[in-house]
C-alpha cells in the first residue's frame, strides 16, 4: 500500500456562515463556499479540472455543483458517507491529485438540512424491505447507549452519581460554547455555564439539551493541488499528512464482546491516519483537533479512541482543562458541531477550514488563534451502533 | 371618476357535453390542473393586459371553492400576478355572494379614497354529485374587474343588500359536493324573495324604474329562475335580461354575477344603466352607469366573448370524473419527492412569479434565476427578469405515454421566449395531434398536484407555470 503523506496540498478554502439559512439554497452554499476557496487559492474557476460534491440530502448528483458554478464539462462526482461525507469528499479529491491525473481539483460539501421538517432529516430512510429497528432509532438514542455504558463502567472509579457524570460532560459543552463565541461563522453564539447544563432537561439519557448539537445549513470547500503547484500560489499552503476512513460491519451490535466504551471504527480510522502520517504519540504530536461532538459523550470517547487520553482517563484530562482553548491540546477551537450545527456533508470540510486557518495563523478572530500549531487533526463519526463510518485526517505545514 | 377602469374574464377551454349527463347544451369545466386560484390568475391577467400591474394596491378575491380552508388564495393570486409586496390581499368565501362581497369591498375602498386601484376577482369550480341536478347546472369560470380612482368607465350609482338565513344550497366542511334542499323551497323561500327585495329596495332607494335599466344581469342557478324573477320585477326578458350563460358555461357560483357584468360591459355603450344582482343567503343588488371611457376600458382583454371563441368538447364522462379525482388515477410507483415548505418559499419568485434573471454583464436572459451567468460565468451580476405575459415558441417537445397523470400523453416542451430565455415545462391543453416545433405558446399558471393529491403531499397544493397553445 502507498501513502498520501505530503503528496497533496490544500491551497484555498471557503466556508459559509452556518445556521438556519432559509434564504439560501444549494446554489448559494456552493457558490459562496467555492468562490471563497477559489479566491483564497488565487486561481480562476476555469483552472479546476475535476470536482467532488458531498451531500447527504441536498442533491443526488454532482450536477448540483456543476450547475451552480457553471463548470465547463469537467468530471463532477457526488460523494456521500453519513457524517464522514465532508472528509470523504476531500479524500477523493486528494486521491484525484495524488494519482497524478489531475493538477487542481475542488472538494465541496453542502447540506440544506433545515429545508426538511425542522432539520430532522436524520431519520435514515432505508428501503422498506428491511424493517429492522436499527435504522429507525434516532441518533441521540444510538449514541446515547455509549454514554450509558461509560457511566456504568467508570462510575465507581470516579465516584460518580449521575450529577457528577453530567458535570464532567458539561465541561465539554461549556468549552465548545465558549469557543463558539469567538467564531463569527458559527451558528450559535451563546454563553452557557455548568449550572445551565445541570439544570437543563434530559432529551435522551444521558443527554441534556446542551449535550447535543443542533441541525443547521452550511457549506464548505477546498482547492486541492500538488505541493509543486501550491508553492507557486502561496507559502502557507497545508499538506495532507494522513487520511483514514473505517466503516463498521455490524460487529458491535452482534457480538457480546463489544463494550460500548469505544468506537472501533474511530480506532481503525485513527490508526490508518497515524500510520500514514508517521505519528507515534498522538497525545504529544497533535497540536489541535476538531472532533465530532454530535453529543458530548462522542467527544469524550473519541478523545480516548484517538489516543489523546489513555483508555478510561479522559475525564481526568477534561477536568484538568487539557482540551480547553488555553490547554495543552485544544479540541474544537471553533466551537465544534455544538456551535456550528451539523450539516452532514459540510462538517468535515468546516473542520478542515478551522485547522487550515489555525495552521496558517489566519483565523478570522485572533482571540482564538493558537500559537504555532504544527499538526491539526479532524475527526468525524456517523452512522449507527455497529455500522459507524469514522474518518480521521491529519494536516500540517510544509 | 371613480369606478371600473378595466375588466377581464376566464372561461376554461374545455366543455362537458351535457348529453353525457342527461342534460342540454354544454358546461365549462376546468381542467384537472386548474382550480379557483389558477382561473383567477388568468382572469386578472386578462384584465391587466396592456396595463401597469405595479399600480394595483389591493386584491379582493371571492370564491366558494378555495383550495385551502386556511391559507390565503388571494396571496397566491397576487404572487402569480407579480403584484408588489405591499398589496392588500383579502378574500371572501363560504357564500355564493363572495364575488359580490369582493366587488362591494373594492368599490367601498376606492370610493372612500383608501385605495387608488383595486383588483376584484371572483372564481368558482363547484362540484355537483354525480348524477345530480347540480352536476348538470354547475360550471367553472372567473372574472376580474379593476377599480380605479380616475377615468373610470363605469360608476356605481347605488346598491342594496338583504340577508336571508336559510338552508337552501349549502356545503358543510365534510362535503365535497354542493347540497340543495327541494328546489321549490329554495326558489320560493330563498332566491325569489331575497333577489326581489334587494332589487326593489335598490330601485326604491335611488328612484329607478324597471325600464330605466338597459341591461339586467341576474344570478340564476338554472335557465329558468332568472326569467321568472325578471318577469316578476317588470323587466323585459327579451330586451333587458342578459344571458346568464347557463347553457354555454353553467352556474359559476360566486363568479357568476361578475362574469355576467363583464359580458354585459363587453357589449355596452356610453350612457347605459346596468343592474346586477347576486344571490347567496341573501342578495346584493348594484346599479352601474357606463360612460364614454368604456371603449378604452374594453381594450386588450379577451373577456367572456374572447374566451368563448375557443372551446374543446369533452364527451367522455369518465375523463371528467378522473379530472375531478372522483375516480382515482393510478399513481406512479416508487418514492415521491419530499415536499419542503422552506425550499418552496425560497423559490416562489421563480415558480409562482415566473422570474428569471438577466445578466448585467452580457445581457443573457436565463430561467431560473442564476448566481453565475450561464453564458459568461460572471458571478452575482444579475437583474430580475419577468417572464409573465411573454410570448414563446416551442423549440422541441416530447409526448410521454407511460407516466401516469390525468391526461396522457404527458407533454414536455422547451419554450424559447421573445426577448430571450428558454424554459422547460409541461404543456397543458395540448392537442397532441397538433403540436409542432415553432408553434406559438403562452405560459399559464396551473396546479401541479392534481385534485386528489392534496391529502397525500402534506396537504398542500403545488403550483407551477406550464406552456399552453395560444387561444
Amino acid at each position: 500500500m502507498g501513502s498520501i503523506r505530503d503528496k497533496v496540498a490544500i491551497v484555498g478554502m471557503g466556508c459559509t456562515k452556518f445556521g438556519e439559512l432559509w434564504d439560501k439554497g444549494i446554489e448559494d452554499l456552493v457558490v459562496d463556499s467555492c468562490y471563497e476557496a477559489i479566491e483564497d487559492a488565487g486561481i480562476e474557476p476555469k483552472d479546476i479540472q475535476a470536482a467532488w460534491y458531498a451531500s447527504r440530502e441536498s442533491g443526488f448528483t454532482g450536477a448540483h455543483l456543476a450547475r451552480a458554478l457553471k463548470t465547463q464539462y469537467i468530471p463532477v462526482s457526488r460523494v456521500e458517507n453519513f457524517c464522514a461525507g465532508g472528509q470523504d469528499v476531500l479524500r477523493n479529491a486528494c486521491y484525484g491529485v495524488a494519482s497524478g491525473v489531475f493538477d487542481i481539483v475542488l472538494a465541496c460539501g453542502v447540506e440544506k438540512t433545515k429545508d426538511h421538517h425542522g432539520g430532522f432529516g436524520l431519520f435514515i430512510q432505508e428501503p422498506l424491505d428491511r424493517g429492522m429497528t436499527e435504522w429507525d432509532i434516532p441518533p441521540a438514542s444510538q449514541f446515547g447507549q455509549y454514554g450509558t455504558r461509560y457511566f456504568y463502567h467508570y462510575k465507581d472509579d470516579y465516584n460518580w452519581d449521575f450529577e457528577g457524570f453530567k458535570k464532567m460532560l458539561a465541561i465539554i459543552n461549556v468549552k465548545n460554547h465558549d469557543n463558539g463565541l469567538l467564531t463569527p461563522k458559527a451558528h450559535l453564539h451563546r454563553k452557557i455555564t455548568v449550572e445551565d447544563v445541570l439544570k437543563a432537561r434530559i432529551i435522551s439519557w444521558p443527554y441534556t439539551l446542551y449535550d447535543a448539537c443542533g441541525m443547521s445549513d452550511g457549506g464548505a470547500a477546498a482547492i486541492v493541488t500538488t505541493p509543486e503547484i501550491a508553492k507557486t500560489l502561496r507559502d502557507d499552503y497545508i499538506l495532507v499528512k494522513g487520511q483514514g476512513v473505517a466503516t463498521g460491519a455490524g460487529q458491535s451490535t452482534m457480538q457480546q464482546e463489544f463494550d460500548f466504551l469505544s468506537f472501533p471504527e474511530n480506532v481503525a480510522a485513527a490508526n490508518a491516519a497515524y500510520k500514514e502520517a508517521g505519528i507515534k504519540n498522538p497525545r504529544e504530536e497533535i497540536s489541535m483537533a476538531e472532533l465530532h461532538d454530535c453529543f458530548s459523550t462522542t467527544e469524550l470517547i473519541t478523545i480516548e479512541d484517538l489516543g489523546f487520553s489513555e483508555r478510561g482517563k479522559a475525564p481526568e484530562d477534561i477536568e484538568a482543562g487539557r482540551y480547553l482553548l488555553s490547554g495543552a491540546q485544544p479540541i474544537n477551537t471553533d466551537g465544534g458541531l455544538k456551535c456550528f450545527g451539523h450539516p452532514l456533508s459540510a462538517s468535515g470540510l468546516r473542520m478542515t477550514y478551522e485547522v487550515y486557518k489555525q495552521l496558517q495563523g489566519r483565523v478570522d478572530n485572533p482571540e482564538r488563534q493558537l500559537k504555532n500549531p504544527k499538526l491539526g487533526l479532524i475527526h468525524n463519526v456517523g452512522g449507527n451502533v455497529g455500522i459507524h463510518v469514522s474518518a480521521v485526517s491529519i494536516f500540517g505545514l510544509p | 371618476m371613480v369606478g371600473i377602469t378595466s375588466f377581464g374574464a376566464y372561461v376554461p377551454l374545455f366543455r362537458l357535453d351535457r348529453k353525457v349527463i342527461g342534460g342540454r347544451g354544454e358546461k365549462a369545466i376546468c381542467s384537472f390542473d386548474e382550480d379557483s386560484v389558477t382561473m383567477a390568475v388568468e382572469a386578472v391577467s386578462d384584465c391587466l393586459k396592456g396595463r401597469d400591474r405595479n399600480s394595483v394596491e389591493a386584491i379582493y378575491f371571492g370564491t366558494t371553492s378555495a383550495p385551502y380552508r386556511e391559507h390565503s388564495s388571494a396571496t397566491t393570486i397576487a404572487m402569480a400576478s407579480d403584484f408588489r409586496e405591499q398589496t392588500y390581499t383579502a378574500e371572501f368565501g363560504n357564500c355564493l355572494r363572495a364575488g359580490t362581497a369582493a366587488l362591494k369591498a373594492g368599490f367601498d375602498s376606492v370610493m372612500a379614497g383608501s385605495t387608488r386601484s383595486a383588483m376584484v376577482v371572483a372564481s368558482d369550480c363547484r362540484l355537483g354529485h354525480p348524477g345530480s341536478m347540480e352536476e348538470k347546472n354547475l360550471g367553472d369560470g372567473a372574472a376580474a374587474i379593476l377599480l380605479g380612482d380616475k377615468d373610470a368607465a363605469v360608476t356605481l350609482e347605488g346598491s342594496f343588500h338583504v340577508y336571508n338565513e336559510i338552508i337552501d344550497v349549502w356545503r358543510s366542511h365534510h362535503d365535497r359536493y354542493v347540497r340543495s334542499w327541494e328546489s321549490r323551497f329554495a326558489v320560493e323561500q330563498g332566491y325569489l324573495p331575497s333577489m326581489g327585495k334587494a332589487i326593489r329596495g335598490l330601485m326604491e332607494r335611488y328612484g329607478f324604474k324597471p325600464d330605466d335599466f338597459d341591461r339586467v344581469c341576474l344570478y340564476s342557478p338554472d335557465g329558468r329562475r332568472g326569467v321568472k324573477l325578471s318577469k316578476s320585477l317588470g323587466f323585459d326578458v327579451e330586451k333587458q335580461l342578459q344571458d346568464p350563460l347557463i347553457d354555454s358555461i353553467g352556474d359559476t357560483g360566486a363568479a357568476s354575477v361578475l362574469m355576467g357584468l363583464v359580458a354585459a360591459l363587453e357589449q355596452s355603450s356610453k350612457g347605459e344603466l346596468i343592474l346586477c344582482a347576486g344571490y347567496g343567503n341573501g342578495a346584493d343588488a348594484f346599479a352601474f352607469k357606463v360612460n364614454g371611457n368604456i371603449e378604452k376600458a374594453r381594450e386588450n382583454s379577451m373577456g367572456i366573448g374572447g374566451h368563448s371563441g375557443s372551446r374543446r368538447v369533452v364527451d367522455d364522462y369518465m375523463r371528467y370524473l378522473r379530472w375531478r379525482g372522483i375516480i382515482p388515477i393510478e399513481k406512479a410507483a416508487g418514492p415521491h419527492a419530499a415536499y419542503s415548505a422552506v425550499a418552496a418559499k425560497r423559490e416562489y419568485d421563480r415558480t409562482v412569479s415566473l422570474h428569471g434573471s438577466r445578466c448585467l454583464s452580457c445581457g443573457y436572459v436565463q430561467y431560473p434565476p442564476q448566481r453565475v451567468c450561464t453564458k459568461c460565468r460572471e458571478r452575482d451580476c444579475m437583474e430580475q427578469y419577468s417572464f409573465i405575459g411573454r410570448k414563446g415558441r416551442i423549440f422541441t417537445y416530447n409526448l410521454d405515454y407511460i407516466t401516469p397523470r390525468a391526461e396522457i400523453p404527458v407533454v414536455t416542451t422547451e419554450v424559447d421566449f421573445e426577448g430571450g430565455g428558454r424554459i422547460q415545462s409541461y404543456m397543458t391543453e395540448a392537442d397532441s395531434e397538433n403540436i409542432t416545433v415553432g408553434m406559438p405558446v403562452e405560459m399559464t399558471f396551473r396546479r401541479y398536484s392534481p385534485w386528489d393529491e392534496i391529502t397525500d403531499r402534506e396537504g398542500v397544493c403545488t403550483y407551477f407555470w406550464e406552456s399552453k397553445p395560444v387561444r
